[in-house]
C-alpha cells in the first residue's frame, strides 16, 4: 500500500513543483525584466478572459486528476480484504492494547507475519486516539463508543514505528510502539509462545458466564434472536430499517440493546454497559463471528431472516411473561 | 514613481488630524473614530502576537532535543494549545480587518466613518474582555486540549480551564462578528457618490468576503463552545459517547467554523497584496472582476469543505470523496488570484520598496502553502500526513507566510497614512528579507518531518531521534524569524518620533485614502469625494505632465 | 459614472441599535457620519437583518445537533417529547404570536405618531413576553420535579415509547433530548430576556416622546429582533413538543 501512496506523492511533487517553478520563474523574470526604468511607463492591461479561462481550466483538470488518483488510493486503503486476519485494538490513555484472534495479547506492540493482510478492529476506552504506522502510510482515528477499522499488508520484515496521532492528553507523545513484522515461521513461533486461547473461545466462555445463551438459543425458541450465522447478514429492525450485523452493530447490541431493536422480539435484553470491558466485548464479537464462520463452513446456509414467524411470536409472547428485564 | 518624497508645503505636524485632535487616555478609550480604534487594535494584537510568539519560542526550544527536557508534558501541551488559541483568535482573526480594515474601509470608499462607530468601539472592548479572560486563564493554569478542543477529551477528561478559555473565545468571537457586521453595512450603504461596486478597491472586496464568513461562521463555533461548556459544567452528554453523544458531531460543528476561519485569515491579506502589487507595478490589477469574484467564491466554497479535516476521523468513504472534491474546487479561486497577480507584473514598472518585497514574499510562500494544500486534499496522501508536521507546515505557510507577510506589507504600505511618518526603507527591506529567510528555514523542514511521520503535538520524540536534525533547523529558523518580527516593531516606533514626515501620497498610489492628508483628519475628508474614475487609475497618476503630488488642504 | 452612484448616495441614513444622539444641523437624530437620515435608517435596518442572520447560524448549530440525534433516537425522543406539556407550549406559542401582533401595531403607532398606542403596545408586548417566561418557568419547574433535568438526578425509567407498547425509552437517549431541550429553550429564553431589556428602553424613549414619524428606527429594528425571537420559537415548538404526537 505504501508504494501507492508514495507514487501519488511523487506525482504531486512533480506537478506542484512544476506549477511553483512556473509561477516563481514568471514572477522573478517579470520583476527583473519590468523593473522600473526612468521614462518607461507601465502598460495598462485590463485582463483577458481567454487567459482567465485557460488558467482556470488547466489547473482544474490537473486537480481532478489528483482528486481521482487520491480517491482510488483512499478507497483501497479503506476497504479491507475479506479474508484479512483480524486483530482487536483497544486504545487507552496512554497505551495500545492489542488482542489477536488466537488470543495473544500485546501492549504497545503488534506482531504480524509478512505478506498477510491484517485488519485492525479498534476502539478506545476513553478519548480519541489514532493508530498511525508511518512506514505503511496508514492512519485511522480510534474512537470511544464505536469500532473503526484499518488494514495493511506488511511486505518487509522489520520493526516499524507505531504512533498515536490524535492528541489525547499528557502522555500523547509517549503512546508509541512497534509493529514487528516477522517471517511466517518466526511468527508462528511467537504465536505459540503462550496465549490464553483464541479470542473467540474466551468469548464463548463469557457468553455462557453472562447468561447470554439463555435467550440467544441456537434455535428459534429463544427470547432473543438466534446468533448463529448472523455476522455480516442483514437484520430487520423494529423501526423498519435494515442494518448489517457488523462489529459495530454487535457491539451496540451488547452495550445499548434498545437502540436498534430487532423486529419481532420483545425489548427485554438488558444492557451490559459497565458490566463488560472493551476486551470482553471484543471477545464476544469474535465469538459471534466465529459461529457465523462455522455455520458457513458447515454449508448449512439459512436464508431465514431474524424475524420469527407469527406462530413463534405468539409463542414467545406467552413464554416471555416472567418479567421484562429493562435496564 | 521613485522613492523621492516631494516635500509638503505645510508642515504636516501642525495640521489637525485624527492623532492630534484630542489628547488624553479617555479620548482614546472612548473614541468612536475608526482610525483610533484601528490603533487600539494595533496595540492589542501586537501584544497578543508576542505572547503567542513567546509560546512558539518555548515550543521550538523544547523540540531542539528529542527528550522532553525543557518543560513537562502537561506544560508543553498547554504551550501548543495556547499558542494556537492566542495566535488564531487574538492575533490572526482580528489582525488585518481590525487594524487595516478599520482604518481604511471608510477612507477607501469615501465615507466619514463606519456605519456603526459605537459598535466598532464595542468590538474592541469585547476583544479586550475576551483577551483579559484568556490571559487570566493562561496565568491560572491554562488549557491543554489543543486549540481544537476535541471531545470527549475536552468535555470529560481534562482538568484544565476549558470553560474559562471557552468564554474568552466566545466573547472575542462576538468582536469578530460585530466587525464583520459593520463592514458589510458600511460597504453597502456608505460608499461615496460615484463609488460603484466595480470601482471599489479589491481590498474592499476582500474585506467584504471576509465579513460574510465572520458573520455566518463564528456563531456556529460560539454555540459549539457553549455546548462544550454546558457539557462540562452540567454533564449534559451532547458529545460524550458514554452519555449517548457523538464525538464526531463536535468535530463537524467545530470545523464548520474553523475551516472558513482560515479564509478569514487569508482573504484580507490577499486584498492587501493586490493593492501593493498594483501600486508598485504602477498598473491596474490584471483581471479586476476575476479577482473580485474569486474572493466571493473563496468565501462561499470555504463553507463547503470543513470535513477535509476529518478524513481519518471515522467519516464515511463517500463523505470523504465529496469533501475532497470540493476542497479542490476551493483551491481554484486562490490559484486564479496568484495568476492574476503574476500577470499584473507583466509590462509593469516595478519598484522594490519594502511593501512590494513583502508582497513578493507572500506570492512565494502562499504559493507553496497553497500547493501543499493539494497534497492534503488528496485522500490517499491525507491519510499519511494528516496529524503530522506536514499539516503544521502547510498552515503556517499560509497563515504566517501568507497572512502575516501580507499584514506586514500592508502596515508598511499604509504606515505613512496612519502615522504621517515614513519608516526607514533600508531597515524595512532588511526585515523583509530576514523574515523570508527565517520563515522558510523554520517551516520547510517541517514538511519533511511530516512525511517522515513525525506526529503533531509531540513534546518528546526520543523514540525517533532521527527527527532531530530537521527540528534543529526549524528552531534555528524560528530565532531568525523572531528577529525579523522584532525589527519592524522597533523602527515603526522610532519613526513615530524621528521618521520623515510623509506627504499625502508618498507612493503616488491610487485610492481615495491617498487623496487626504497623512494622517487624515478625524472626518477623513474635508469634502465628500465624488468618484468619477475607475479603480487603479495608475495611467492618470503617472501621466507625464503631472508636477508634484498635490498636498491636500 | 453614474447614477448607480447617485442612487447610492441617496440610500442613506440609519441609526444603529442604540438611538441617535444628535448634533448635526438638520434632524437632531442624524448622526454625523451619515449624509442623510435615509442613509442612517437603511444602515440600521441592514445592520439588524445581518445580525439576525448571525443569530440564525447561532441557533442553527443547535438545530443541527438536535436533528441528528432525533433521527438516531427517534423513539426515545418521542417518549421524551410526550412528557413535556404540549398545552403549555401551545399557549406560549399563542402568546408569542400575539406579542408579534402588538409589536407590529407598535411600529405602526410610531409611524403614525400615536404615542399612547405606541406606549400601550410596547407595554402589552412586554407583558406577553413576561407571560411567556413565566410559563417557561412553570415548565422548567415541572421538569425539575419529574427529575427530567439532565445531570446526576436524571431519571427516565419505564417510559413507554409512543406507538410501541411494551417498549421503553432508553434513558441515555432521553437525557440527550432533555439536554437539547434545555439548551435550546434556555438560549431562546435568554434572547427573550434581552428582548425585554430592549423593549424597556424603547418604552422609556417612547414615554419621553422621542419617537416621531420621521425617526423611530429603534422601534422598527427592535421589532425585527422580537419577530426573530418569535420565529425561533415557532420552530422550537413543533420540533420539541410535537414529536410523533397523534390526536
Amino acid at each position: 500500500m505504501a508504494h501507492r501512496v508514495d507514487a501519488l506523492y511523487i506525482f504531486l511533487l512533480i506537478v506542484t513543483g512544476m506549477m511553483a517553478l512556473l509561477v516563481f520563474t514568471l514572477v522573478i523574470f517579470f520583476a527583473a525584466r519590468f523593473r522600473h526604468r526612468p521614462g518607461i511607463r507601465a502598460e495598462q492591461i485590463e485582463g483577458s478572459t481567454a487567459l482567465e479561462i485557460t488558467w482556470s481550466a488547466i489547473p482544474l483538470l490537473i486537480f481532478m486528476v489528483i482528486f481521482a488518483w487520491g480517491a482510488v488510493v483512499y478507497f483501497k486503503e479503506r476497504t479491507p480484504p475479506a479474508d484479512a486476519t483480524e486483530v482487536y485494538v483497544v486504545a487507552k490513555q496512554w497505551m495500545w492494547k492489542v488482542e489477536h484472534a488466537e488470543g495473544q495479547r500485546e501492549i504497545n506492540e503488534l506482531h504480524v507475519p509478512v505478506g498477510r493482510d491484517v485488519k485492525l478492529i479498534m476502539t478506545s476506552q476513553d478519548v480519541i486516539h489514532s493508530f498511525y504506522i508511518p512506514a505503511f502510510r496508514v492512519k485511522q482515528d480510534v474512537l470511544p463508543g464505536r469500532y473503526t477499522v484499518e488494514w495493511f499488508r506488511a511486505t518487509k520484515p522489520g520493526v516499524y514505528h507505531l504512533f498515536c496521532a490524535e492528541y489525547c492528553g499528557t502522555q500523547h507523545s509517549g503512546m508509541v510502539g512497534s509493529i514487528i513484522v516477522q517471517e511466517p515461521a518466526e511468527y508462528e513461533a511467537w504465536m505459540n509462545g503462550g496465549s490464553t486461547g483464541p479470542l473467540s473461545a474466551t468469548g464463548e466462555k463469557i457468553f455462557a458466564e453472562l447468561g447470554c445463551a439463555t435467550c440467544h438459543r441456537s434455535d428459534t425458541q429463544g427470547r432473543g434472536p438466534n446468533l448463529q450465522g448472523i455476522y455480516g447478514k442483514p437484520v430487520q429492525l423494529e423501526d423498519g430499517r435494515t442494518v448489517t450485523a457488523d462489529e459495530n452493530y454487535l457491539r451496540e447490541c451488547i452495550l445499548d440493546p434498545g437502540s436498534k431493536r430487532v423486529k419481532g422480539f420483545q425489548p427485554i435484553m438488558p444492557t451490559f454497559q459497565g458490566l463488560v470491558s472493551e476486551e470482553q466485548v471484543n471477545a464476544l464479537v469474535a465469538y459471534i463471528k466465529s459461529i457465523s464462520a462455522a455455520k458457513a463452513a458447515d454449508g448449512a446456509k439459512t436464508n431465514a431472516s431474524l424475524v420469527p414467524s407469527r406462530d413463534e411470536t405468539g409463542e414467545q409472547a406467552r413464554v416471555g411473561t416472567n418479567g421484562s428485564q429493562v435496564q | 514613481m521613485a522613492n523621492a518624497i516631494p516635500q509638503p508645503t505645510i508642515p504636516q505636524a501642525e495640521r489637525e488630524n485624527y492623532l492630534n485632535k484630542e489628547y488624553g487616555v479617555w479620548s482614546w478609550l472612548l473614541t468612536t473614530d475608526h482610525k483610533r480604534i484601528a490603533l487600539l487594535y494595533l496595540l492589542s494584537i501586537t501584544f497578543f502576537f508576542f505572547i503567542g510568539g513567546f509560546f512558539a519560542l518555548l515550543i521550538r526550544l523544547e523540540l531542539l532535543t528529542p527528550a522532553g527536557d525543557l518543560v513537562q508534558a502537561d506544560t508543553y501541551n498547554k504551550l501548543f494549545t495556547m499558542h494556537g488559541m492566542v495566535m488564531i483568535f487574538f492575533f490572526l482573526i482580528p489582525s488585518i480587518p481590525a487594524v487595516l480594515g478599520n482604518f481604511l474601509v471608510p477612507l477607501m470608499i469615501g465615507a466619514k466613518d463606519l456605519a456603526f462607530p459605537r459598535i466598532n468601539l464595542l468590538s474592541w472592548y469585547l476583544y479586550i474582555i475576551g483577551g483579559v479572560i484568556m490571559l487570566h486563564c493562561m496565568l491560572t493554569g491554562g488549557v491543554d486540549t489543543g486549540w481544537t478542543f476535541y471531545a470527549p477529551f475536552s468535555t470529560s477528561f481534562t482538568n484544565t480551564k476549558i470553560v474559562e478559555a471557552g468564554i474568552a473565545i466566545f466573547i472575542a468571537g462576538f468582536s469578530s462578528i460585530l466587525t464583520g457586521l459593520n463592514f458589510v453595512v458600511t460597504i453597502h450603504r456608505m460608499r461615496a457618490p460615484g463609488m460603484t461596486w466595480s470601482r471599489l478597491p479589491l481590498f474592499i472586496w476582500a474585506h467584504y468576503a471576509t465579513s460574510i464568513i465572520q458573520l455566518l461562521g463564528t456563531p456556529v463555533v460560539a454555540v459549539t463552545i457553549l455546548l462544550v461548556a454546558a457539557e462540562r459544567a452540567l454533564h449534559l452528554g451532547i458529545f460524550d459517547p458514554k452519555l449517548g453523544g457523538d464525538p464526531l458531531l463536535f468535530q463537524h460543528l467545530f470545523w464548520f467554523y474553523s475551516h472558513p476561519a482560515v479564509y478569514i485569515m487569508i482573504l484580507p491579506s490577499m486584498g492587501v497584496v493586490t493593492e501593493i502589487i498594483a501600486c508598485f507595478s504602477r498598473k491596474r490589477i490584471f483581471g479586476y472582476h476575476f479577482v473580485a469574484f474569486s474572493s466571493i467564491a473563496i468565501a462561499v466554497f470555504g463553507f463547503l469543505v470543513w470535513a477535509h479535516h476529518m478524513f481519518v476521523a471515522g467519516i464515511s468513504v463517500y463523505s470523504a470523496l465529496v469533501f475532497s472534491f470540493l476542497s479542490y474546487a476551493v483551491a481554484l479561486p486562490s490559484a486564479i488570484k496568484v495568476f492574476n497577480w503574476t500577470a499584473t507584473l507583466y509590462k509593469g514598472s516595478i519598484h522594490y520598496d519594502a511593501p512590494m518585497l513583502y508582497a513578493f514574499g507572500f506570492l512565494g510562500l502562499f504559493t507553496i502553502g497553497g500547493l501543499t494544500g493539494l497534497f492534503l486534499s488528496a485522500l490517499g496522501i491525507n491519510v499519511h500526513v494528516t496529524d503530522t508536521y506536514f499539516v503544521v507546515a502547510h498552515f503556517h505557510y499560509i497563515m504566517v507566510g501568507g497572512a502575516v507577510m501580507g499584514y506586514l506589507g500592508g502596515m508598511h504600505f499604509w504606515w505613512p497614512k496612519i502615522s504621517g511618518r515614513l519608516y526607514p526603507e533600508g531597515w524595512a527591506r532588511l526585515a523583509a528579507l530576514i523574515v523570508f529567510i527565517g520563515f522558510n528555514l523554520t517551516f520547510f523542514p517541517q514538511f519533511l518531518l511530516g512525511y517522515m511521520g513525525m506526529p503533531r503535538r509531540y513534546y518528546d520524540y526520543s523514540h525517533m531521534p532521527e527527527f532531530q536534525v530537521l527540528n534543529v533547523l526549524s528552531t534555528a529558523g524560528a530565532t531568525i524569524l523572531g528577529v525579523g518580527y522584532l525589527l519592524p516593531m522597533v523602527y515603526f516606533l522610532w519613526s513615530m518620533r524621528y521618521g520623515k514626515p510623509a506627504s499625502d501620497n508618498p507612493w503616488n498610489a491610487a485610492g481615495l485614502e491617498w487623496k487626504t492628508t497623512s494622517p487624515p483628519p478625524t472626518f477623513n475628508f474635508d469634502e465628500e469625494p465624488v468618484v468619477t474614475w475607475e479603480a487603479y487609475n495608475y495611467e492618470e497618476l503617472d501621466a507625464p505632465h503631472k508636477e508634484e503630488v498635490p498636498v491636500a488642504g | 459614472m453614474q447614477d448607480n452612484a447617485n442612487a447610492n448616495a441617496s440610500s442613506f441614513t440609519a441609526v444603529h441599535d442604540h438611538h441617535g444622539e444628535a448634533h448635526a444641523a438638520h434632524n437632531p437624530a442624524l448622526l454625523h457620519h451619515f449624509a442623510e437620515p435615509q442613509q442612517q435608517r437603511d444602515a440600521a435596518s441592514l445592520g439588524m437583518w445581518v445580525f439576525l442572520a448571525t443569530e440564525v447560524m447561532f441557533f442553527g448549530g443547535l438545530f443541527c445537533a438536535y436533528l441528528i440525534y432525533r433521527r438516531w433516537y427517534f423513539g426515545d425522543f418521542a417518549a421524551a417529547s410526550k412528557s413535556i406539556d404540549m398545552s403549555l407550549g401551545a399557549t406560549n406559542t399563542a402568546v408569542l404570536i400575539c406579542s408579534s401582533l402588538t409589536v407590529v401595531l407598535a411600529v405602526w403607532a410610531a409611524q403614525t405618531a400615536r404615542k399612547a398606542l405606541l406606549v400601550g403596545m410596547l407595554i402589552l408586548t412586554m407583558l406577553f413576553g413576561l407571560t411567556f417566561l413565566g410559563i417557561k418557568g412553570i415548565e422548567y419547574k415541572d421538569k425539575f420535579e419529574e427529575h427530567h433535568v439532565p445531570g446526576a438526578s436524571f431519571s427516565f425509567d419505564h417510559v413507554e415509547i409512543p406507538g410501541h407498547p411494551g417498549q421503553f425509552a432508553n434513558p441515555r437517549h432521553a437525557q440527550m433530548f432533555f439536554s437539547l431541550y434545555f439548551v435550546m429553550t434556555g438560549l431562546h429564553a435568554l434572547h427573550m430576556i434581552i428582548g425585554l431589556g430592549i423593549f424597556t428602553w424603547l418604552l422609556i424613549m417612547a414615554w419621553k416622546g422621542r419617537f416621531t414619524p420621521e425617526w423611530h428606527t429603534p422601534v422598527e429594528i427592535g421589532g425585527l429582533y422580537w419577530h426573530f425571537v418569535d420565529i425561533v420559537w415557532i420552530y422550537l415548538f413543533p420540533l420539541l413538543y410535537l414529536i410523533d404526537r397523534h390526536p
